[in-house]
């Protein structure tokens, strides 16, 4: 029933750094680099205090196959290794290196050669590269399909966050990268066909997309899709680039499809050109209290007072920093926390946009019914939470949430209704455990 | 930096539309069916009018205070109550039993199972059946609109005389719609009622969906049980409380389903009962009991329309 239901939500754009090519931010004193910037298993520091390092050489890594190693970002002298606590509340152990200004390449960053499959995500995996539109998934992993299961590359430039111009400048500014990536990706996977999706409020976006793939005479599609939230969505815009549905609790590859962040093929694409992993990534610094919003090309592990120095410091005192956009960024308490690889924002809100609604009494309106993208009932799902009933959550799909927030973005009167999902994807997750136990029990 | 920043999940950006602004939304849109009560039933209906949102007002006031809770007028949700009240009864009904009835919709059936959102029938409804059961006369008692020059005093509705079979009593089509006709407060004026409707849709306060197929059921089984006669079904579309309870009682959020196949079988229902009993009962009007009937039903039919997950049918390649 289309005509009734508006899935998503349209917050509005605030895209102030559409115009805005990435300025390069590289005299920074001192970086401090996590060892977990990705889902997966946390990497070791493979070097110690006192250490001379130069960008791009590896300063993290570990066996474990759900991971990435990590890389130096500045050249200069490890001065510290200790943990850290990340915006998502992580804590990680994380390696100071002090700069000495000179940003020198380290002499082992060579072009990577490959003459398999394997030997390609072994280099994939080298790169340092996880998905770098914010989850962080490990791309050499993502990458790892069984021959034949996938069919499309779905190449995710749709960026639907208020706010964030990276994706849209990576379009703009290394249109050739993109496409050379994409045609990469498809090439040594043996993938038929690719699909760029951008929302249609990047209009010069698509277009450079799609006039070098016409001077190329590839067959690259770029969709242009319906400006509306969530439509960078996995799952959502698998459903509007190709018109399939990804199972519940499947993967894109259960629909035949691999997603890739736009920035992470365009990254691929210079890396096998050049071997040079992955250390700096897009920022777009915005918000109500910055002076000059713009975006900027970040050493990892940079401090963000480092970072709202170069948009020219605070207008108005920020009372709300948040990294990452402001649908499904991460809210810091200070300005102690540094750039990771999946950051793709930082915004700082004054007191008139930091100031939450008040929470009132659900109306049952059904608002947060109509514009869930995964068609939930988020209203009975934060009953359901309140009184812990795992079995109204599970039955209710609440693991099929994919935390956008529309839900709570569209309440009236101003539920904490993702909030209290997540909250209740925890109790059904225990739920299924404690049951898995007695069976086990039971033998 | 000393003083730490708010920290909070996300999403960190929410919609301008606040509960309040939507009860304001309503009242706009009532506006104009309260012009009209006031232009065919004269100061008696703004009076009506305003001794029931006052009462209503006061009865959410007082409950609060008593309770030990939040203060909750400021959400204006008492308001439209009150308004929608005074739009079901006759212009004639006694002050107190005004009062009386406020006092059943506020304190009976909203606050006492916890005030906005949790009431699980219509406020004004309910308390507009409990004064037509206790005053069954003083609830049938229609004046003719001051825009008919006649020395009759009371008369009958259309319904009524639909139902009698004295059609040649009838106003005519277009009386019904510029409302000049017997009738509750706001019923009468079908123009003033579409033109709050078209109101909401515009500022999607509501979908038409529910309007339309309530409606739409009475049109079908109206033409159907007429004998195919356009004016019949015509004259029932215009007449009681239909538009009115279409628009305005059964769209009420908290009485009906959230999901979009809820409310379509929610609208269908309320279309069906109240056909039948209009055109099969001893009661002439049954739009009020339709809508409460089918407001009880509300948790089931949402339980029976639950969406299906997006991928929980599996995989589908487009």
């Amino acid at each position: 029933m289309g005509i009734f239901n508006s899935r998503g939500v349209k917050p509005a754009h605030r895209k102030h750094t559409d115009n805005q090519k990435a300025v390069r931010l590289e005299n920074v004193a001192s970086v401090t680099i996590p060892m977990r910037q990705h889902i997966g298993a946390p990497c070791t520091p493979t070097v110690k205090v006192g250490d001379v390092v130069a960008v791009g050489q590896v300063i993290g890594d570990t066996e474990a196959f759900m991971s990435a190693p990590i890389h130096a970002s500045v050249s200069g002298t490890v001065s510290k290794i200790a943990e850290i606590r990340l915006a998502n509340g992580e804590k990680v152990s994380a390696v100071t290196i002090k700069s000495d200004g000179e940003m020198r390449l380290y002499e082992g960053v060579e072009k990577p050669q490959y003459n398999s499959v394997e030997e390609f995500l072994k280099c994939v995996r080298s790169s340092g590269l996880v998905g770098l539109g914010g989850a962080g998934f490990p791309t050499h992993v993502k990458l790892k399909v069984p021959q034949g299961k996938v069919d499309t590359l779905v190449i995710n430039a749709a960026e639907c966050e208020p706010y964030i111009t990276t994706d849209n400048r990576e379009c703009i500014d290394n249109t050739a990268d993109v496409i050379d990536g994409v045609e990469l990706v498809c090439k040594v996977l043996d993938i038929k066909s690719a699909v760029i999706g951008v929302e249609d409020n990047k209009p010069q976006a698509i277009n450079a997309l799609r006039t070098e793939i016409s001077n190329r005479k590839s067959n690259i599609v770029v969709k242009a899709l319906k400006s509306k939230y969530p439509q960078g969505a996995e799952k959502v815009l698998i459903h509007s680039a190709t018109g399939r549905v990804v199972p519940m609790g499947g993967l894109p590859m259960d629909a035949g499809c691999i997603v890739m962040n736009v920035a992470s093929v365009a990254f691929l694409a210079r890396y096998m050109r050049t071997g040079k992993p992955l250390v700096t990534r897009t920022v777009t610094v915005d918000g109500s209290a910055i002076a000059n919003p713009n975006n900027f090309r970040v050493p990892i592990g940079a401090f963000m007072q480092d970072v709202v120095n170069a948009a020219g410091g605070f207008v108005k005192e920020p009372k709300k920093i948040i990294l990452g956009g402001p649908m499904m960024g991460n809210s810091v308490s200070s300005l102690d926390y540094v750039i990771t690889k999946t950051n793709n924002a930082l915004l700082a809100f004054d007191e008139k946009d930091a100031k939450p609604k008040k929470e009132t009494a659900c109306i049952r309106c059904g608002r947060c019914v109509s514009v869930c993208p995964m068609k939930l009932m988020p209203a009975s799902l934060e009953k359901y939470q309140r009184c812990g009933d795992a079995e109204g959550l599970e039955n209710g799909a609440v693991l099929n949430c994919i935390e956008c927030g529309c839900c709570s973005f569209t309440c009236p009167a101003g539920r904490q209704l993702v909030q209290s999902i997540r909250l209740g994807k925890t109790i059904v997750r225990t739920a299924q455990a404690e049951r898995k136990k007695k069976e086990e029990a039971k033998g | 930096m000393e003083k730490l920043l708010t920290v909070s999940p996300s999403p960190h950006t929410k919609c301008g539309r606040t509960t309040q602004g939507i009860m304001l939304d309503v009242i706009i849109a009532l506006v104009p069916a309260l012009i009209a009560s006031i232009i065919y039933f004269g100061l008696r209906a703004l009076l009506v009018s305003v001794v029931a949102v006052v009462s209503c007002v006061l009865f959410e006031f007082l409950s609060r205070k008593v309770m030990k809770r939040e203060n909750t007028i400021s959400d204006l949700s008492a308001v439209v109550t009150g308004l929608l009240l005074a739009f079901n009864l006759p212009s004639t009904l006694p002050i107190w039993m005004v009062v009386l009835g406020s006092l059943v919709a506020i304190v009976v059936v909203k606050q006492l199972f916890g005030g906005i959102g949790q009431n699980f029938v219509n406020p004004a409804i309910a308390a507009r059946i409990v004064l037509m059961s206790s005053f069954a006369a003083k609830m049938t008692n229609w004046v003719v609109p001051n825009t008919i020059s006649t020395d009759a005093q009371t008369t009958a509705t259309p319904l009524k005389l639909l139902a009698e079979g004295k059609t040649d009593e009838l106003p005519s089509l277009f009386q019904l719609f510029i409302g000049e006709r017997a009738g509750c407060l706001g019923e009468t004026c079908a123009i003033a009622i579409i033109i709050g409707a078209i109101y909401l849709f515009v500022r999607r306060v509501i979908t038409p969906l529910i309007p339309l197929c309530f409606i739409g059921t009475v049109a079908v089984f109206t033409f159907i049980a007429g004998d195919f006669d356009v004016n019949f079904m015509l004259y029932h579309l215009l007449s009681g409380g239909l538009l009115l309870g279409a628009v305005f009682m059964a769209t009420d959020y908290t009485t009906s389903p959230m999901t979009t196949w809820g409310k379509v079988i929610f609208a269908i229902g309320c279309g069906l009962i109240t056909s039948l009993i209009r055109l099969f009962g001893s009661l002439p009007e049954g739009v009020s009991f339709s809508i409460l009937f089918m407001n009880i039903l509300v948790p089931h039919i949402e339980k029976l329309t639950k969406p299906k997950s997006f991928g929980e049918g599996g995989a589908k390649n487009g």
